[in-house]
Parts: structure tokens; sequence; C-alpha cells
């Protein structure tokens, strides 16, 4: 029973990290259908910012309210990052979606690549607050503390962005974009501001994943970005693209049959399983969960 | 709706609307034949090249790297296929590089077949893959398609790295480590280092074979077909014909021809290593038709060849001391070749849209603008 609540919630941990990178994905790629390789890199840059701001930023620190510094100023570091790639990179090619996808793959290159020669491609101890190293005995088990500040995290992310989306101006200009971009232009509406918004969530979003990523590892590392999106990208697919609470459901789906089946199968046999899921979805359901059909 | 819009390469001028410029002229169709010819003899030439290479052309050094650019290539150009000319991003042909280079390794080593028979079974196996794979991501379509083949590569690096074990002893990939060739059972001419002239002859093949398919392909009907799927696949469909059949058939082309390149690749480097997995490779390989022109002949081959060895020459420049005496923060960026490359990458997306090859049609209206002063 305690190996059967501990592997959920550490599921739900892993589905946690994936769901704050997808929905930033999902959203993106709903409202302007640029498919954002650069998503690894804003994550990066959260967790170095987060990093750097507990060693080095007045009034930052690994512990207690200091650590709450560190991280806030690590989100508005992805924020930023997120914002200038939307403005300078981005908004150029307006509407010319493979040159969008091939900038971002470059800038992910070039990213990771600057990262590394910022700070070395070893990994490096991440500062966390002492309480994350600890354990709390949930039912029995004995949960990490640091999976269920990512479970916290994620729920008040969730709600915060679904509050977000349904009850203000600006949210439903998002949800209207999703469904339909020429009918809102048509209305009057700016779309491309709410593109830069999606994009400021997401990068938001994603940096929070990297500084709470980091402290769940204990480490940061250049390339760590890279192998989350993999699967952030799964669950954007399996979820539905475009919709929020499709790439919920896909997230705890997908975090719950990895750790179950890295358990009890071979190491390593979770993740194909993930993928089989997909293919499965795919088969079944191509516009997955949730979402709208996922055409052209 | 406008996200499997693959720009159309621009028209081009048919060669005998253009005026002819020298008595070189009646040669073009030549050149390729020539290029081939030059390439094939440059082991016979001790030229020394400072500062483009380390060695005179002949050292073995030199070969391989010069072999290594040609299979990309190759590769590039058989990316093309799909990329350029069929107009599908697919973010997985790594795994069919992969399915080559582990395929032909595993079946050596570890099970001891001749290499004939393994490299047989490899490319067979790959295309036999991407047929399989293909038919389950083609049911997407778009940006799609491209998460799908990426999740579908990420099995690949998944399987690779886990170094799975069949019943007790090592396991079958060697892992983070990558499985080193066992040359013991290997033709002598391809073992060793003075033979690595071998090696380039066999890269230098496989180039002029994957051109040779890609361009027959291209030109044939079904090439028309794919060219037609790029620009309005909707209007396929309406003609009578399915384009999904047509995709599959490119998809599969593709993946036995990087099947084999992975062949070739794992013969020159003597083994496997987990990085042919990544989808960082897949990611280079769009990069390199990118930045040589999407959709012409030579672009994916020029910019196959130019990336691998700037991504390879770079390293060396990186801690020359000519960059170690930048300031930091020059120097350490500059270090890094995929920081070079990535952000010439971004700068070609934008002010070079159709690559190296279209670079001459950018540059003649400005050279003769020059001249008429």
């Amino acid at each position: 029973m305690s190996t059967l609540v501990l592997l959920t919630l550490t599921g739900l941990g892993v589905a946690a990290l994936y769901l704050l990178v997808a929905s930033g994905l999902s959203l993106v790629f709903g409202l302007a259908d640029v498919l954002n390789f650069a998503h690894g890199l804003f994550l990066g840059v959260g967790a170095y910012a987060t990093w750097w701001a507990a060693d080095n930023l007045p009034g930052a620190g690994s512990d207690g309210f200091g650590f709450v510094v560190a991280v806030a100023f690590g989100v508005l570091a992805g924020t930023l990052v997120a914002v200038l790639v939307e403005l300078v990179l981005i908004r150029p090619l307006y509407s010319r979606t493979i040159e969008q996808v091939l900038v971002t793959v470059g800038l992910s290159l070039a990213g990771v690549a600057l990262l590394q020669a910022t700070w070395g491609a070893d990994a490096r101890p991440f500062p966390r607050p002492s309480w994350t190293r600890e354990v709390t005995g949930v039912l029995g088990a004995n949960v990490p503390n640091a999976g269920l500040l990512l479970i916290v995290a994620a729920a008040v992310v969730l709600g915060g962005l679904l509050a977000f989306l349904h009850w203000t101006r600006y949210g439903l200009v998002i949800r209207a974009g999703v469904e339909n971009r020429e009918m809102v232009t048509a209305l009057g509406i700016d779309v491309r501001k709410a593109f830069t918004l999606v994009f400021a969530i997401g990068g938001a979003a994603a940096a929070l994943a990297g500084a709470l990523g980091g402290v769940y590892f204990g480490t940061v590392s250049p390339g760590q970005g890279g192998s989350l999106l993999i699967f952030a990208f799964i669950v954007v697919v399996i979820g539905g693209m475009g919709s929020v609470v499709g790439s919920a459901y896909a997230a705890v789906a997908v975090g719950l049959l990895q750790q179950f089946v890295n358990y009890y199968g071979t190491s390593g046999l979770g993740d194909i399983c993930v993928v089989g899921l997909l293919a499965v979805v795919l088969l079944l359901r191509p516009q997955g969960l949730a979402g709208k059909v996922a055409t052209a | 709706m406008t996200n499997s819009v693959v720009e159309a390469p621009p028209a081009q001028v048919p060669d005998e609307l253009t005026p002819g410029r020298s008595r070189w002229h009646g040669l073009r169709p030549f050149l390729p034949l020539v290029a081939l010819v030059v390439a094939a003899i440059v082991p016979y030439s001790t030229v020394n090249l400072p500062g483009f290479f380390e060695g005179p052309l002949n050292s073995p050094g030199t070969l391989q790297l010069l072999a290594i650019c040609l299979v990309f290539g190759g590769l590039a150009a058989g990316y093309d296929l799909l990329f350029g000319r069929t107009g599908m991003l697919s973010f997985g042909h790594a795994l069919y590089f992969a399915a080559g280079v582990y395929g032909t390794d595993v079946l050596v080593t570890r099970a001891g077949l001749p290499l004939w028979q393994a490299a047989l079974l490899a490319v067979t196996g790959g295309t036999i893959l991407a047929a399989l794979l293909g038919a389950v991501a083609l049911r997407t379509v778009g940006i799609a398609f491209a998460m799908v083949t990426l999740a579908f590569a990420q099995v690949g690096a998944i399987v690779v790295a886990r170094d799975f074990k069949l019943g007790s002893g090592e396991g079958l990939t060697g892992g983070e480590e990558g499985l080193p060739l066992d040359v013991s059972g290997l033709p002598a001419a391809l073992v060793g280092v003075t033979n690595t002239v071998n090696l380039y002859w066999l890269a230098l093949a496989y180039l002029t074979l994957v051109v040779f398919v890609v361009h027959r392909v291209s030109g044939s009907p079904t090439g028309r077909v794919l060219a037609g799927l790029r620009d309005d696949e909707r209007r396929i469909g309406v003609l009578g014909l399915d384009p999904y059949r047509f995709k599959l058939v490119a998809f599969t082309l593709a993946g036995g021809l990087a099947t084999a390149g992975g062949v070739v690749y794992c013969l020159i480097v003597g083994g496997a290593s987990p990085h042919v997995t990544s989808s960082e490779l897949t990611l280079s390989l769009l990069v390199m038709v990118v930045l040589g022109g999407p959709g012409t002949r030579w672009g994916p081959v020029l910019g196959g060849i130019l990336y691998m060895y700037l991504d390879h020459r770079l390293t060396a420049f990186g801690s020359s001391d000519a960059v170690e005496n930048l300031p930091a923060f020059l120097s350490h960026p500059l270090s890094q070749p995929l920081f070079v490359l990535g952000t010439v990458f971004i700068l070609a997306v934008y002010f070079f849209p159709g690559g190296l090859t279209s670079l001459k049609s950018r540059l003649t209206p400005l050279l003769t603008a020059l001249r008429r002063r």
C-alpha cells in the first residue's frame, strides 16, 4: 500500500513538472501554431537564474523567504527571455510557421551552448531549502517534500491559468484565438499582443519548472530542458494542442504510467510505454484527448 | 491551416535563357562529374592546407574528417527528400541513422556476423522500421507529425542509453559509453589507420548513391507528386492520388538511405556512441538542409559537408590562441561550435531563406550594379 502511495505521489510530481512545461507549449501552439523548441531554453534560464540569484542577489538565499525571492528572480528572467524571443525573433516571421520553428530550433541549439559556455557542461548542485530534502509521511509512505512542492505549485499554476483564461478579457481573447485566429483578427483585436502574452505565460511556467525541477533533481545542467521538453511535447500531443485541461490530464497519465512501469517493469520501459500510449492515442483519436482537430 | 505550407523555392530561370557567360558555359552539366573525379583523387594529394586541415590532405586524420563530412552531405541530401522536396518536417531522422550505426555494430560485435550480412540486415531492418513508424506517424500532418517522429526517435535514444541485456552478460548497446566495433571479423581493407583512404572512398560512394537516388526520384513522376504534396496537399488528393502512400514511400526511402549512411559512419568512426541517437542530430540535419538550400540538388550536400567541417574545425578554432586572448564574454561562446552554428542558422533563416545555393542569384544583381559603375 505504501509503495502504491509513494509511486502515485512521485508520479504526480513528475506529472506536475511536465504540466508546467506543457501548458505554455500547448497555449503557444494552439494560438500561434509555433512548435517552440526554445521552450527548453526558458526552462534552463529559469533554473540558472534561480541558482545564480541564491548566491549573488541581495535578499535572496537558499532557504526560507530568500529562496522565494530567488525563484521569483528566476521566473522573472525566464519571462523576460520569452518576451524578448517573441518580440525580436518570432514576431517578424508572423504566420510563416516553418521559419518560426526553424528559428526556435536554432535558438535552442545556440542558447543551450551559451549556457554551457557560461557555466560549464557539468551539473551544478542546486541551492534548495533544507525542508525539501526531507520526507513527509502520507498514508504510511515517505514522500519527498520536493515532489509535493511540485504538485502544489503545478496545481496553483493550473488553477491560476484556468481562472485567467476563463474570467478575464485577455483570457477570452486567447481562447478565441485558439479556436479561430482569423475571426478574432477580423473583429478588430490585435492577436499579436496575445502572442506576446502567451509567450510570457509559457516562459514563466517553464522557468518555474526549471527552478522547482532543480530542487527536485538537486542539480542544474544546460541539457536539462531538452529531455523534459520531449516528454512535454508528448504530453501536448496526447492532451490535444491548445488545451490546458487536456495537457493536465495527459501529464497525469504520462507521469503515473512512467513511474509505475519503471518500478514494476524494467527501468526505462516506462518511457517506452509513454511513446506507446502516444501511438495508441494517435491511432484512435488523432486530435488528442481534448483538442481541436489537429489537422494541418 | 498554414503550418504545412513550405515556401516553394524561387522559380529557376532555364539555362538556355541566361546568356552564355563564357566558354565554360557548355561544361556546366559535367561539373558534378568533375567534382566527383577531384574528390576521388584527393587522397593521392599531399597538399598541405594550413588552417583548413591539421595535416596534409592524404593524412588519415584529414581523410577521416572528409569522410565524415561526405557521409553527412549524403544524409542531408536524404533528409532533404523529406523536408525540401516533400515538405515533411520530421524530427526523428536520427533514429534511422542510429539504426544503421547500432545495427551494424551490434550485429558484428555482439552477434559475430560478417560485415556484408550485418550491413544488409541493418539496412533492411532500418527500412522496415521507417515503413512501420512512418505508417503510424503519417496519420498526423504538419507540426503534430514533427512531434510524433521526435517521440519515436526518443524511444531509440532511451533503448540505446538503457543498455538492455539479452539473457545474461554484457548489455547490447554499451549504454553511455557506446560500443566500439569489433574489427577482427572485418575485411582487412577496411581496418586500420593506413586504410582510412578506403573508408573515404566508401563515404564518397555513399554520397554519390544518395545524390543519384534523390535526383532520379525527384525527376520521376513520383517526384513530381511529392513536389505537389509540398505545395498543396489537398490538390493532390483532388487529383485522385493518395497523399498518404506517396509520403510513406518518401519517408521509407529517406529512412533506408539514412540507415545506409549509418552503416558507413559506423565503419568510419569504428563504433557507435549514443549521441547519434539524440534529437540534436536531427536538428543539425535540418540546419544543414536549410543552410544549404532546401529542395535544391546540391544545396543540402554542400550544407551537410560545410556544417560537419565547421562543427569539427570550430572546436579547434575555439581553443586557438586568437580566441583565447579575447575577453571572456566573447571567447567562451565562440568556443562552442553549436553557439556559432545556431546563430548562423538563425541569421540564415532571416536573411538567406534559400540557403547557400540562393547566394548566387542574390549576389548577381549586386555585382552587376557594381560593375556598371
